[in-house]
């Protein structure tokens, strides 16, 4: 009485491989589409055209590299990039090293765990609109932060990183790193709670400090987790977008502007397509430079499933 | 008996217990309790902020509790608000937000569910080259695929409509929610699968009758991804979708920045303490669920 025989797919005595599965096939129809269409064909669409002349509505005027050129050329687009490069090395280091010690304070079996948790990871729920406002408004130089301090009697206190145009950048930085820590943390106590109970005895009868241990041992024996958190990290700060938009708009002049700002002014504000479609192929390049160490780190050898 | 006699003599047994108050848990509980105090302020800020007058914001101390508590910010962020001509306040922003998110959220659940389901049972030649396609799509900066989707959408006629925007979140999260069903439907046994089809189920029976009920757990993981998700999207609501349709985050975003009039913070911030409502009411209702969705979204790629 039991079940042994295999599904009929399997049977190599079909009349066309073209009908096998014909259901599965049309099911899949979206996501073939998706695929293909879009993420395919949108982003050599975009590619393609970033060599023409597109300005309103875009055109197959060939340019060769007049749109890169004009980019790299261009003020607006050199402050984006070093704002980008600034806001990411900060927001990659501060997030992996307050991720990491959150997670390792909240795996040394302590009590109210998770109320802890609850509260470091509500931010991420929120929208970056949210977050940027909320910021914009602890930040405000006339009502904020710093009016208080100099209520407490600091009256040269100086603290307004949303007016001074050399100090933008690390006011979203504070509201990133309020938002964005919390799901690193997550990350790294399931990567801690992952390692083996006998480590610790190991290191405890070896006489190995705690600190020690997790810098010497437990660190190195987490690096998949460790990579896993800087992708997402990377991917997160190349998409930063609406965090400046809602906190800064970009301002004052344009000292906070980021790539993907840059992309969404030129394509839709200022009509020229072409600048925006080259800017958006330099992200593109900038994720393939991070995406395919990566790639060759995590699925080096074996075959990607 | 003598065994349990010797047992019980040699000392107490378990882990040594700790004393409460060593240096280190000092140390350790403070700094928990001092980093939480960080990561609360923001929240408490604009809690208080929002029920105060705004002769008391401009007199006093963003962190100093109300004196006088108030609702009128929230009355007036809710229905009097203005964007431009539009005095309606938040309400049309909460209006449309609940619109776009229902319809994309049952289409981008559905279409996933399909695509997990037909990628762990019932793969076809290719098939594993679209789903490896669609993973490396979800680190492809959304920038570069944003005009060629104009061009569809407006092709198609739904530039600027609800429609269109369901259909981009659609598409956009059908990578992540595809990994999530694909990975579930794979743990499955296939035991189960093939005693279905020797019965003579086919694929939409054993999609509906077999998977469906057991994956119910798996489905409100991807239901609280998807709602805060398209909830606090952005940048999609802004470029396709039109005044009138705009979703709550872009009508925040107007209210807060525009130019014109006197700021008036605490209606700011009583709208955008409604704007984040939906999201952290599911974040504190849903507990461990969402740190399981958020996982499986981290383990993308």
């Amino acid at each position: 009485m039991t079940v042994a025989s295999d599904p009929p797919e399997h049977a190599p005595k079909r009349p066309s491989r073209l009908f096998k599965n014909l259901m599965a096939k049309i099911a899949s129809i979206p996501m073939i589409l998706t695929a293909l269409v879009v993420f395919v064909g949108g982003t050599a669409w975009t590619v393609v055209y970033s060599f023409t002349g597109s300005r309103m509505l875009p055109k197959t005027k060939w340019v060769g590299f007049d749109q890169y050129e004009r980019l790299w050329g261009s003020d607006r687009w050199i402050i984006s990039i070093k704002n980008l490069g600034i806001y990411g090395s900060c927001a990659m280091i501060l997030t992996l090293v307050i991720g990491f010690s959150l997670a390792a304070c909240l795996d040394r079996k302590i009590r109210f765990e998770s109320a802890f948790r609850t509260i470091f990871l509500y931010p991420f729920a929120l929208s970056f609109v949210v977050t940027g406002l909320a910021w914009q408004w602890i930040l405000n130089p006339e009502f904020g932060l710093q009016s208080v301090v100099r209520g407490w009697g600091w009256e040269s206190f100086v603290f307004n990183p949303i007016n001074d145009p050399d100090t933008v950048i690390f006011g979203l930085l504070i509201a990133g790193l309020w938002q964005g820590t919390g799901l690193i943390m997550c990350i790294m106590l399931a990567g801690l709670r992952g390692i083996d109970e006998d480590i610790w005895k190991a290191a405890r009868v070896d006489g190995i400090g705690t600190v020690k241990t997790y810098v010497v041992v437990i660190i190195p024996m987490m690096r998949p987790v460790f990579i896993t958190s800087l992708v997402l990290i990377a991917s997160g700060i190349i998409k930063l977008y609406d965090l400046v938009v809602a906190q800064t708009g970009g301002g004052p002049g344009l000292s906070s502007e980021v790539p993907a700002k840059y992309v969404i002014e030129f394509m839709f504000r200022a009509q020229n397509l072409g600048q925006g479609f080259a800017a958006s192929t330099m992200m593109l390049c900038s994720v393939v430079i991070i995406l395919i160490p990566w790639a060759y780190l995590e699925f080096g050898g074996r075959k990607n499933g | 008996m003598a065994d349990t006699t010797t047992n019980t003599l040699s000392g107490p047994r378990g882990p040594k217990p700790k004393k409460t108050f060593s240096r280190a848990n000092i140390f350790l509980y403070g700094t928990l309790i001092m980093v939480s105090l960080y990561y609360l302020l923001p929240l408490y800020v604009m809690v208080v902020t929002s029920l105060k007058g705004m002769p008391e914001i401009r007199m006093g101390n963003v962190f100093g509790p109300p004196m006088e508590v108030t609702f009128q910010p929230w009355v007036k962020a809710w229905a009097e608000a203005c964007t431009g001509i539009n005095c309606d306040g938040l309400s049309r922003g909460f209006g449309n937000s609940v619109r776009i998110l229902i319809p994309s959220i049952l289409l981008s659940i559905g279409v996933a569910s399909i695509n997990g389901y037909a990628l762990s049972h019932w793969k076809f030649k290719g098939s594993e080259t679209f789903f490896t396609i669609l993973i490396i799509g979800a680190f492809i900066p959304y920038q570069t695929m944003l005009y060629p989707i104009v061009i569809l959408l407006r092709e198609m006629g739904l530039m600027g409509s609800i429609g269109g925007l369901v259909l981009v979140h659609t598409i956009f999260g059908m990578p992540i929610l595809t990994l999530l069903f694909r990975n579930y439907f794979a743990s499955i046994p296939e035991e189960l699968f093939k005693a279905a089809r020797v019965d003579g189920a086919g694929f939409w029976q054993i999609y509906f009758q077999i998977m469906l009920p057991m994956a119910l757990p798996i489905f409100v993981v991807a239901i609280i991804l998807q709602v805060t998700g398209i909830w606090n999207d952005f940048l999609f609501g802004v470029i396709y979708t039109k005044p009138a349709t705009y979703p709550m985050t872009v009508q925040l975003n107007n209210i807060v920045n525009s130019v014109q009039g006197v700021k008036e913070y605490n209606v700011n911030m009583a709208a955008t303490l409604l704007t984040g409502m939906v999201p952290l009411i599911i974040y504190f209702a849903s507990g461990k669920l969402f740190v399981r969705g958020i996982a499986a979204g981290a383990v993308k790629g």
